[in-house]
């Protein structure tokens, strides 16, 4: 996948800020994309409509285990969010879901990227290219389970 | 053999006589809670998944493992919350599922509570439900873990899920806690100390004398609050206590599980109970942790005494404890978590406490804990509430602000009108 990075330089950004709770009654995909990163970032519908990736810090995705959260990011266009280490729900929901894919980042590629840069991600190779920076970055690989299940796209299409 | 509670719980579930932290496996489930959250997410999911032909849902693995309760949005708030509760009444009807706590009928409540109340899960069990403060149950010494609502839907169609085997922090409590000091009061302090990423993806076991000292519903505070350290799971090995509470609650046959003899854990954090003192969490994370006389003088907006974490039968009786004869000088909203504790505090006299302080007494609901409704903040409100996050925009408005406390801390608060350590009334 190709896309361009809205950067969030912040550790713990929380369930709370991307999906808030009053919406958790809401269930529709497109519904709930109207609210993403509304707790946080009133420019997010804005700055989406150019952009795919999301580049932040760690623990992203913390608190609760809605699953609204993952769902609010893709339906507004998110692909891939790319975060020094995610919070596990907010994590197995992306994959489990097929959401979005959860790359985990070290200091170095996190501090490299900046807002609007466009990168390339090979997950076959493990390769994550900044096509605006000419730099490549390697990327953790998935788990073996978590590989698969990515590949089949979500839990349900994965066959154990 | 060398396995700790959770390791072992996970490796029956998987079928194996040895896991490992790192291990992935498939594991079966014993039991699936949903509510009116996940639940609709669950019925969505499925739609789906039936609309794009990978799978056709004639039946569940097995309804009896399942129950539903209802808690966010009740009473509803709206047209589409109602239509949720319905939904979830047709769902439960279609596929059998007999445990379906409803709103006004009968025993109902916040889900986590209903789970111990009910006696819903038995030490040893595997337990995964569709809320992040599912690890509430694992004080009754099972495996309980919070998922989002594809999971859920997967488990109650397979019974089975995949969990990556967590490495175990195990924090030993040394000695009583003093008075006035409460459980959750303990829990903010270790999360003060490990921060809100410190046990992510991990085990958080609690052991020693404090711990069997506590009573099961303070353990149960423990464990609730492990969500907010990031922890998968929050385990206390299970004693007599606990059977004797699922005994009171009906349940004889359970298979408990215990740490082996030289059970490893990944660290272990030592605390001496007479060094605790009641603390809050100040916004806007529940690891802002401060000791309440260093807060200096914080005035207050509300006391709110509600939640999975704060509202149990034992959190009520400890601020009836505070405010007894006295009156409020803030809005204070006491909502217990269950209508069976809401009971208990009617009879026992506690519900006239509040009331005759000026405290109003609602209805179980998770209410304005995650800002659904029922008491959420305005702009630059300040609030104390027995609940367990404080994130911006948690309990209402992104400029409000909650500080997380015990039960004894929000009713001290409550007649001072300002942050109180329950020691200087």
């Amino acid at each position: 996948m190709k896309g361009k990075v809205i950067k969030y330089e912040q550790d713990n950004i929380d369930t709370d800020v991307i999906l808030p709770g009053p919406y958790l009654k809401l269930h529709e995909h497109s519904e709930l994309a109207e609210h993403a990163m509304e707790g946080m970032d009133p420019d997010f519908h804005s700055k989406v409509k150019n952009a795919s990736i999301i580049v932040t810090g760690n623990n992203f995705g913390c608190g609760s285990s809605r699953e609204h959260a993952p769902i609010a990011l893709s339906a507004s266009g998110i692909e891939a969010v790319l975060a020094l280490s995610f919070a596990r729900i907010f994590y197995r929901n992306s994959v489990d879901g097929a959401y979005l894919l959860p790359i985990e980042i070290d200091e170095k590629t996190y501090s490299s990227i900046s807002e609007n840069d466009e990168l390339e991600i090979d997950t076959t190779k493990n390769e994550i290219k900044n096509i605006t920076k000419n730099q490549t970055y390697s990327m953790k690989p998935f788990p073996d389970l978590i590989g698969k299940i990515i590949e089949a796209g979500g839990l349900f299409k994965y066959k154990p | 053999m060398d396995m700790n509670i959770t390791e072992k719980i996970l490796a029956r579930g998987a079928g194996e006589s040895k896991l490992e932290p790192g291990d992935v496996k498939f594991a079966k489930i014993d039991k699936v809670m949903l509510h009116d959250v996940s639940g609709p997410g669950v019925i969505k999911t499925f739609e789906k998944l039936e609309k794009d032909g990978v799978i056709k849902v004639d039946k569940l693995f097995d309804p009896s493992m399942i129950w539903v309760t209802e808690d966010h949005f009740v009473p509803s708030v709206d047209k589409i919350s109602a239509e949720n509760i319905v939904k979830l009444s047709d769902f439960t009807n279609r596929f059998g599922i007999k445990k379906h706590f409803k709103y006004g009928m009968g025993q109902y409540g916040i889900c986590h509570s209903m789970s111990h109340e009910e006696g819903l899960v038995s030490p040893g069990e595997l337990y995964v439900g569709g809320d992040s403060h599912t690890n509430t149950t694992g004080a009754l010494g099972a495996f309980a873990c919070g998922l989002g609502h594809t999971d859920i839907a997967y488990a109650i169609l397979n019974g089975k899920l995949w969990f990556k085997v967590p490495e175990t922090l195990y924090f030993k409590l040394n000695g009583k806690l003093p008075e006035n000091v409460m459980a959750k009061d303990f829990i903010l302090r270790i999360i003060g100390d490990i921060t809100t990423e410190g046990a992510a993806g991990k085990a958080m076991q609690f052991g020693g004398d404090g711990i069997s000292d506590m009573s099961v519903e303070s353990r149960l505070t423990l464990t609730n609050m492990t969500t907010e350290a990031g922890a998968k799971n929050g385990i206390i090995e299970p004693d007599q206590k606990v059977f004797d509470y699922i005994s009171e609650r009906g349940i004889s046959k359970y298979d408990a599980v215990y740490d082996d003899d030289d059970a490893q854990y990944e660290k272990t954090f030592e605390y001496d109970a007479s060094e605790l003192e009641p603390v809050v969490a100040k916004p806007f994370s529940p690891q802002n942790v401060s000791a309440v006389r260093d807060t200096g003088n914080i005035e207050i907006d509300k006391s709110y005494i509600g939640s999975c974490t704060g509202a149990k039968y034992e959190d009520l009786l400890a601020a009836a404890k505070i405010l007894k004869g006295q009156t409020v000088k803030v809005r204070t909203e006491v909502l217990p978590a269950t209508i069976s504790i809401y009971k208990r505090a009617t009879e026992n006299g506690l519900t006239q406490i509040f009331i005759n302080a000026g405290a109003v007494v609602g209805p179980p609901t998770c209410g304005a804990c995650c800002g659904a409704q029922m008491g959420v903040l305005a702009k630059d409100e300040v609030c104390v509430s027995t609940t367990n996050r404080n994130f911006p925009g948690r309990m209402g408005h992104l400029e409000s602000k909650a500080y997380l406390a015990s039960p004894l801390v929000a009713a001290a608060s409550a007649i001072t009108g300002k942050l109180t350590d329950p020691r200087d009334l």
